[in-house]
């Protein structure tokens, strides 16, 4: 079975909610959003305090090239734009709506029949999908559109659809292709279209068997949609460790990116999500949200709109935990903890993972003693113990030539250190340090 | 006999060529080197701190000796003491430099500022900045992880354990800027050391509008502008809902420190104030001013 071939883990799988169907999330009294909830430019208010606002209806537009439409995912008056605390822990300008029944935009289909046929041109595509703020759904936020508008030079030659899920715990992608498999289907060949490739991918660990085989039965009716069952290895959700997975080819350093080697890779939910856009004039303003944790009662997938605040979540899951640790918005391996639990539902909110105590509690740090598990685990082939000296030591001219940028931040190398080593934190400060450096360098 | 008496010989021979090649080279390549640069580089500290801005102490001496003159350049840990020798050896004259001191900005205590959430990771600020707001709902604050200790050369910055942020020994204290760069939040600033070492100052850094710093902390500055009104010097101004006392403007009165409605101005080494009693504002001013006339 194909996997990527440098470093990877196996963290306990945990995917309690796997077998809960998704189920829809009530409407919150009142949604924020803040204007930077993707990569690139923040996005720029497009309405003001006490306008009225449908579900649908665009609140802000993309700030740039690389940035992304909001809109909002209820409906009621717009009540004021403050900044509020999301899930990096700082304080971001975002717009708040106090919710007022539930009236929808006129131009949205929502009818549940399923349209396979599409007559728009690549570029109507491309637009549709711009104008209506999808991003990548899996967590890094980056706007669909420029992802499918190739830079000069380099030519997509096939479309990879992420439906790997490794993070452990998480189980939205999985209930999503077990309940919407056709929608995805169609949403990869819109976006094969859209690349202007023949071949499209979708890469599914074979931990989810029952998804795989709802897909493979499905994708027969689809031509150029091939299902690649996986092995089960973290970080095979990474962009590059997916295109070495399955087409064993592989990206160089930046900056390269994954079209330099003729690949598109896009989420599954991102799949989902265009289908929608395209097909059902329906902007992202919702997505599926998995709530889960050990010592949750009830843990769940929910469709959720955006701008609703985690605590909504956790409730009707079954509420905190006596022995909460921590609160981590996303996975357990990329997810970060949560300052509140009043964080809001934003476009890459792929979970709200709930840890008790006893697992959240780090280690006792102690010093290294060489044992190279870290060097061996990673996946982008760096020495995570070196560099993560550097970085603690302010050497950025040895930690570039150490290819810091490069780390993709996956915390292999942090989640294996007998030592319990903040690896990856010593990382992410340097490799934004060293990229800083190189930004201003580049500038001059 | 025969064989040690030409070991000795050719030995000899290739011992005095070798000092003959040797003594040419040394005089054909000799580099000069001004010997000043070595008398400069010996009244330095040599802690080779890098707050002059240059790479070390022998760095500094150099520049000092190839400038020509000395303005600009000072070496804040050997202080104007350093630099009137430097300027003996060199026949220049030194800049009259104000002493100055590193100045923590925050005053958030573990009592003035509850702890909302706890930070678990590495023991570093930048890495605290980096990956998270911090522990407390100041998202501009001291950290307190000690960046700025392990910075110092001189031991002259020390955590206090019972306020959790740092504090500055004003005798050590070279106002070299190495915990000025160490601070990712930009908390620390060097600032003048002020008549008989007298200073006033806004202990806060935090930009957040008033509503939401007033519940972060206690003795947050809430950009309120009522030090910018009281001042009769022009010396304060508020940006970013942060008030900031210029210190080449500020008269010392201490008029801010009394109207703060969050005591976020902080005023050092003045005597104690003499309880308030019923006089008018004129006659309080000058006491208060009184340490200007000296």
């Amino acid at each position: 079975m194909k996997t990527f071939k440098i470093g990877g883990i196996h963290p306990a799988e945990n995917k309690l909610s796997a077998a809960s169907a998704i189920e829809v999330l009530g409407l919150p009294k009142q949604a924020v959003y803040p204007l930077s909830q993707h990569i690139g430019a923040p996005a720029v208010p497009c309405v003001a305090k006490g306008d009225v606002v449908k579900v649908g209806t665009k609140i802000a537009d993309a700030g740039g090239f690389v940035s992304a439409s909001i809109f909002s995912g209820v409906s009621g008056k717009v009540a004021k734009i403050d900044s509020v605390i999301d899930a990096s822990g700082y304080r971001k300008p975002a717009i708040f709506i106090d919710v007022d029944g539930d009236e929808w935009e006129e131009s949205i289909d929502r009818s549940e029949n399923l349209v396979k046929e599409c007559s728009l041109t690549p570029e109507e595509i491309v637009e549709k999908i711009k104008n209506a703020g999808v991003v990548g759904m899996g967590g890094a936020c980056f706007p669909t559109h420029v992802k499918l508008c190739p830079p000069p030079g380099s030519k997509a030659e096939c479309v990879i659809i992420n439906a790997v899920e490794c993070e452990p715990y998480l189980t939205a992608d999985h209930r999503l292709m077990l309940e919407k498999p056709e929608e995805i289907l169609v949403g990869v060949t819109l976006l094969m279209k859209a690349a202007k490739v023949e071949k499209g991918y979708i890469g599914i660990e074979n931990n989810k068997p029952d998804a795989i085989k709802v897909m493979q039965e499905k994708a027969v009716a689809y031509p150029g949609i091939e299902i690649v069952p996986l092995k089960v290895k973290y970080p095979q959700g990474s962009e590059k460790q997916l295109i070495d997975a399955i087409i064993a080819r592989q990206v160089p350093a930046p900056p390269a990116i994954p079209i330099s080697v003729g690949a598109v890779v896009q989420n599954v939910g991102t799949a989902f999500a265009v289908y929608e856009a395209v097909i059902k004039n329906k902007p992202l303003f919702e997505r599926i949200v998995t709530v889960t944790g050990k010592s949750v009662e009830k843990p769940s997938n929910f469709l959720t709109r955006m701008g609703t605040p985690m605590s909504q979540l956790i409730d009707a899951a079954g509420g905190l935990p006596e022995d909460t640790g921590k609160v981590i918005g996303g996975g357990p391996m990329m997810g970060k903890a949560l300052v509140n639990t009043e964080v809001p539902i934003c476009k890459g909110s792929s979970g709200v993972l709930i840890m008790n105590d006893k697992e959240a509690r780090r280690g006792e740090e102690r010093p290294c003693i060489r044992c190279a598990k870290c060097v061996s685990v990673c996946c982008m082939g760096l020495e995570p113990f070196l560099i993560s000296t550097l970085a603690s030591l302010n050497d950025w001219e040895r930690a570039e030539k150490e290819d810091i940028v490069t780390c993709i931040e996956c915390g292999s190398c942090q989640f294996t250190c007998p030592s319990n080593r903040p690896l990856l934190d010593m990382i992410r400060m340097g490799k934004s340090t060293v990229m800083g450096i190189i930004r201003a360098r580049n500038a001059k | 006999m025969d064989l040690i008496l030409v070991a000795v010989i050719s030995l000899g021979a290739i011992g005095l060529i070798a000092a003959v090649i040797l003594y040419v080279a040394s005089k054909k390549f000799a580099v000069y080197e001004d010997p000043r640069i070595a008398q400069v580089a010996e009244v330095l500290p040599q802690a080779n701190c890098g707050g002059c801005g240059y790479p070390g102490c022998s760095g500094f001496a150099e520049a000092c000796v190839k400038a020509g003159s000395l303005e600009g350049k000072l070496c804040p840990a050997g202080g104007q003491a350093a630099m009137s020798k430097i300027a003996a050896i060199l026949g220049l004259e030194a800049e009259a430099s104000e002493p100055k001191v590193a100045v923590v900005r925050c005053n958030g205590s573990c009592e003035n500022r509850p702890r909302i959430v706890k930070y678990d990771g590495a023991r570093s600020c930048k890495v605290a900045h980096a990956t998270s707001a911090g522990e407390t709902a100041c998202s501009f604050g001291c950290l307190g992880c000690g960046d700025c200790v392990s910075a110092c050369k001189f031991d002259a910055i020390h955590m206090n354990p019972e306020t959790g942020f740092p504090e500055v020994d004003e005798e050590k204290c070279t106002a070299c800027g190495a915990c000025v760069k160490a601070c990712p939040r930009v908390i620390i600033e060097i600032r003048p050391k002020g008549k008989n070492n007298r200073r006033v100052y806004v202990s806060c850094v935090n930009k957040d509008k008033g509503a939401v710093a007033m519940k972060a902390c206690k003795v947050s500055c809430i950009g309120c502008g009522k030090c910018v009104k009281e001042c009769s010097f022009e010396a304060i101004t508020v940006t970013n809902n942060l008030a900031y006392i210029d210190p080449n403007k500020c008269r010392l009165c201490r008029k801010c420190e009394a109207v703060c409605p969050k005591n976020a101005i902080v005023s050092v080494n003045f005597p104690p104030r003499k309880p308030k009693v019923e006089t008018p504002a004129a006659v309080e001013t000058p006491a208060a001013e009184a340490p200007k006339a000296e």
